[in-house]
């Protein structure tokens, strides 16, 4: 066993990790920093994020339609006094990634350039072509290159389990993967920047790596998971591989068209079809609503259908190759290498895919979670700014402004507490226990990871879609409940302890039937339709009942007990969402 | 086409061998199949104790790089019709030592990207009240390729040099120096070349070319060595002149 | 983030694979590469036999006469043929590869490479235009 200490201890190494490190390194120099994470930090998943992140920052934009646009395109389930915030510090967050050398899109002149995007009034999303959270990502990491010891960097170290003593957060177990060595790093507090929970579902935007590990960590810990209902499909994904297709092309100008070659969205009170995108119109209203549309074509029998299911065109053979070349140059390469098309020339083949997890660990708006010493930003975190459905290049800008935050936060936290207890030993000691009982030394054992993980998959797609029932999310809740029991239960044939990944195969797929359970389970107890979350058997939005979060506690053994928090609102009291008018 | 095809890929298991050792899978054949698709069904379906790194699946992330019929590639972007026939020969990253199986061990890589400074340096920092540092399209672009790098160190592997001198920085490495070399906003050019110009640096390149062929995003890391070479040969004539100096 | 990340470093059981003597047989592009350094050899002997010819030059007619009748031997016709091929593949090489060392750039936007390519062929072209006039003339 493995131990060290550290002050602040960060988990996960993308842009709300990265961010909040860099934080605390700036305005508390005198802290330990460690940043843990599974992954090098340049394959963290904030790297294939395409489009852009806002800002308001053009003449002729407000911070308050930033805020409004935000709290209308979350079906006014944000937390408002937290959007305030966001917006208010975006500006100088994205100022500040400029000065550490992001290579920001400009303008002739040398500013920065701006982009429309879906759900915005006005143009505000920065972007860097098409790879905007490449850039962003590999500014990030290259920029903590510089904070040499004060930040202490473990790669490839697998989190299997937060240390928890007299009531906070002291730390976490890990395993050292290239060696299989269990360590356990205490810290005074600790930030959960582990990002969403895409791979509980068959179809994603989202990489291997997005299992809910710190999702699922914070809950086993005690603390609530809020909102996880609201899964957000991307309307655009290629069919196959779920690889994304940015929203970007459609602020460019793209169309959606069915298999007539006609406009559908028009038909579903999106506003009429321009030749040119208009803003919160068409082709740029909110994801779930675009999202949506495509599953009522689909069951009008207007969309084609594929090897790999249905879908629909996206149309960018208009924009000319110029300016795919010069604003979409990523999205024409993805085409040509995955799907063998050009999409200067032809229509490009896309559905909907699940892409983003507005739900995750409950936290205030300085990113703190109810149990003490333990905090969370990012992905992973729900503060909430999202509501029940992200806008576009919202989330690489709450990366920045909430790591930063959380990253603070913890730090000022951290510089009040004494040194962990020496009892943590005893938990990690525990740890090393079970994970070589349940795992390395395991033998024998029915059921396979990929069987148990493509059932999850099934039942995940079945009842926790674009649209769902009572009673099929009933059944779900059951089926995750069996595969639970069954996980229990492994035949491993990797028994090794150098880079074992299918001991990480493992670990996350448990880390998965958790988070799984929380999305049913509230989506189950959330009787109306709102934003991404849309139910068959009560289609209206409920602001009377279910203007609040959705709160999920685990429970010892059994469903966990779902609690809820009224959504804070400031200044704009809910109303109609309104997009094409 | 084909129902089914070979791969043969490298096994090593140090807790049982002292070297590795090949492995041949059958796995069905698709069109639309990766090596690493091919490589998650043995994973799944036939052998759960192969390990390898992925994560984006879409060239993006730079993690799952490996050889494949003895060509650095992506294997989320090398089709498996493309390799036909079989047996389609997957092995671990040229030039780095293995972990296991396809896992190689990258420290020396990410010791390397720090030596050169990849950051922004310079003398003031402009206050964030004052806006963004200008930089028109055309200082984007000067910079812009090199800034594309999604450090999958394929260059390395296939580097000869990098083969015989482990203690070359390397292309990639190199590349990101440049990156900032080029950027408007950056005033350290002057510094980095001073580590770029040691014993272990550009110079040791022979500029056998074959980092920018193989690397999956086009940023040419060649093009930079060879750039850098002439501005640092620039740079030592002018210090030959006395009023160069300094 | 310090240098070295928190790891166990140099592992005895990592696998160091052997780099073989005979690297550069491995493909096409690694022995184009041998073979484009080894025609520095040839560049050496042609300097050398310009040394030589000058020298013979100044040793006055006869030491010139003996020196163009042992370059007329079937050794030397064939060496010089030899050296020469691999002269002009030095030459073809450097100036494809001569784009990606200057980078030129005219009124902000960087030159295309067949025309830093073409450049530089055209200057070869023109230079041995004038040398050719020259030495043909006289």
């Amino acid at each position: 066993m493995d131990l060290s200490a550290c002050d602040v201890l960060v988990v996960g190494g993308g842009g709300a990790g990265l961010r909040a490190a860099i934080a605390v390194a700036e305005t508390h120099p005198k802290l330990r920093i460690a940043v843990i994470s599974k992954v090098y930090p340049m394959r963290s998943h904030t790297v294939s994020a395409e489009g852009g992140a806002a800002a308001v920052i053009k003449a002729g934009d407000t911070l308050d339609q930033h805020a409004y646009d935000t709290i209308s395109g979350g079906d006014w389930l944000c937390d408002q006094d937290a959007v305030e915030a966001f917006v208010r510090e975006a500006p100088e967050e994205m100022l500040r990634l400029e000065h550490w050398g992001c290579p920001w899109s400009r303008e002739t002149d040398g500013h920065v350039a701006v982009r429309p995007f879906g759900g915005m009034t006005a143009q505000r999303t920065w972007f860097a072509a098409d790879k905007t959270g490449f850039h962003m990502l590999h500014t990030l990491f290259q920029t903590t290159l510089k904070y040499d010891d004060a930040i202490q960097r473990y790669d490839e170290s697998f989190v299997t389990r937060l240390l928890v003593d007299e009531g906070r957060c002291q730390g976490v177990v890990a395993i050292e993967l290239a060696t299989g060595k269990v360590q356990a790093i205490t810290a005074k507090a600790v930030i959960l920047c582990t990002g969403g929970c895409g791979k509980v579902f068959p179809f994603t935007t989202n990489a291997n790596i997005k299992n809910g590990d710190g999702m699922a960590l914070a809950y086993r810990a005690g603390a609530p998971l809020k909102d996880m209902e609201f899964v957000q499909y991307h309307p655009t994904g290629l069919p196959f591989t779920g690889i994304l297709i940015t929203e970007a092309a459609r602020a460019e100008g793209g169309w959606l068209l069915n298999k007539d070659g006609y406009r559908y969205l028009q038909d579903y009170d999106l506003g009429k079809p321009e030749p040119t995108p208009v803003l919160r119109t068409m082709e740029l209203g909110p994801r779930d609503r675009l999202s949506q549309c495509f599953v009522k074509e689909q069951e009008k029998g207007r969309t084609l259908e594929g090897p790999y299911g249905h879908y629909v065109h996206l149309d960018i053979r208009h924009l000319g190759e110029e300016v795919i070349d010069r604003k979409l140059p990523f999205v024409r390469e993805l085409c040509h290498k995955y799907v063998g098309i050009d999409p200067v020339r032809e229509m490009i083949p896309v559905r909907p895919v699940v892409h983003y997890m507005m739900g995750g660990i409950h936290t205030d708006i300085h990113g703190a979670t109810p149990l003490p010493g333990l905090y969370a930003a990012g992905e992973a975190a729900c503060v909430s700014i999202n509501g029940a459905n992200r806008l576009g290049s919202n989330s690489l800008t709450e990366c920045l402004v909430f790591g930063a935050r959380a990253g603070k936060a913890a730090a000022a936290f951290a510089t009040s507490q004494e040194e962990p207890s020496p009892s943590l030993l005893a938990q990690a000691t525990d740890e090393q226990r079970r994970l070589e009982e349940k795992f390395l030394r395991k033998l024998g054992g029915t059921e396979r990871i990929a069987t148990l993980r493509a059932e999850m998959h099934e039942t995940m797609e079945e009842s926790a879609g674009i649209y769902r029932a009572g009673a099929i999310l009933e059944k779900a809740a059951e089926k995750l409940q069996s595969l639970q029991e069954r996980s229990g239960n492994l035949s491993l044939d990797d028994h090794s302890y150098t880079f074992n990944t299918e001991l990480t195969a493992a670990l996350e797929l448990s880390y998965m039937l958790d988070v799984a359970e929380a999305i049913v389970q509230s989506a189950l107890k959330r009787r109306e339709s709102r934003g991404s979350h849309q139910r068959t058997d009560y289609p209206d939005r409920d602001d009377k009942e279910f203007l609040r979060h959705s709160v999920a506690y685990r429970a010892a053994d059994g469903p966990p007990r779902i609690e809820h928090l009224p959504a804070t609102i400031t200044r704009w009291p809910p109303a109609q969402r309104v997009y094409g008018r | 086409m084909p129902p089914t095809v070979a791969l043969t890929v490298t096994r090593y298991r140090p807790e049982r061998e002292s070297a590795p050792t090949m492995q041949t899978y059958e796995v069905p054949f698709r069109k639309d199949w990766v090596v690493l698709d091919a490589l998650n069904y043995i994973k799944d379906r036939l052998d759960g104790t192969l390990s390898f790194r992925w994560s984006c699946r879409m060239g993006v992330c730079g993690s799952c790089g490996m050889m494949v019929n003895g060509s650095p590639k992506l294997t989320c972007a090398a089709f498996l019709s493309d390799s036909l026939p079989g047996p389609i020969r997957v092995e671990p990253l040229n030039y780095f030592p293995v972990v296991r199986d396809l896992v190689v061990e990258i420290t020396d890589f990410m010791r390397k990207l720090k030596k050169v400074k990849p950051w922004i340096i310079r003398e003031d920092e402009r206050p964030l009240a004052e806006g963004e540092y200008r930089q028109t399209p055309d200082e984007l672009d000067r910079y812009k390729q090199f800034s594309m790098c999604i450090n999958c160190m394929l260059c390395y592997s296939a580097c000869p040099i990098y083969g015989l001198e482990p203690s070359f920085i390397g292309p990639a490495a190199i590349a990101l120096a440049q990156r900032y070399n080029m950027d408007s906003r950056d005033e350290g050019g002057r510094e980095r070349l001073e580590i770029l110009s040691e014993h272990d640096g550009i110079w040791q390149c022979t500029f056998v070319g074959e980092c920018t062929k193989v690397c999956p995003k086009n940023v040419d890391p060649a093009g930079a060595i060879q750039q850098l070479k002439l501005t640092g040969a620039i740079h030592w004539l002018k210090t030959l002149l006395p009023w160069g100096r300094g | 983030m310090s240098a070295e990340s928190h790891y166990t470093p140099y592992h005895p059981r990592w696998y160091r694979r052997r780099v073989s003597v005979w690297w550069w047989l491995q493909n096409r592009a690694y022995a184009g590469f041998v073979l484009r350094e080894l025609t520095s050899v040839f560049v050496a002997l042609f300097a050398g036999v310009s040394l030589w010819q000058l020298r013979a030059l100044a040793e006055g007619p006869e030491a010139y006469a003996r020196f163009l009748a042992r370059l007329g031997t079937p050794l030397f016709v064939i060496l010089n043929t030899v050296a020469f091929l691999f002269i002009l593949f030095h030459s073809i090489t450097w100036f494809n590869l001569a784009p990606t060392a200057m980078v030129v750039r005219l009124r902000g936007k960087r030159l295309p490479d067949w025309v830093v390519v073409g450049m530089n062929y055209s200057a070869w072209l023109v230079l041995s235009g004038v040398v050719a006039f020259i030495l043909l003339r006289g």
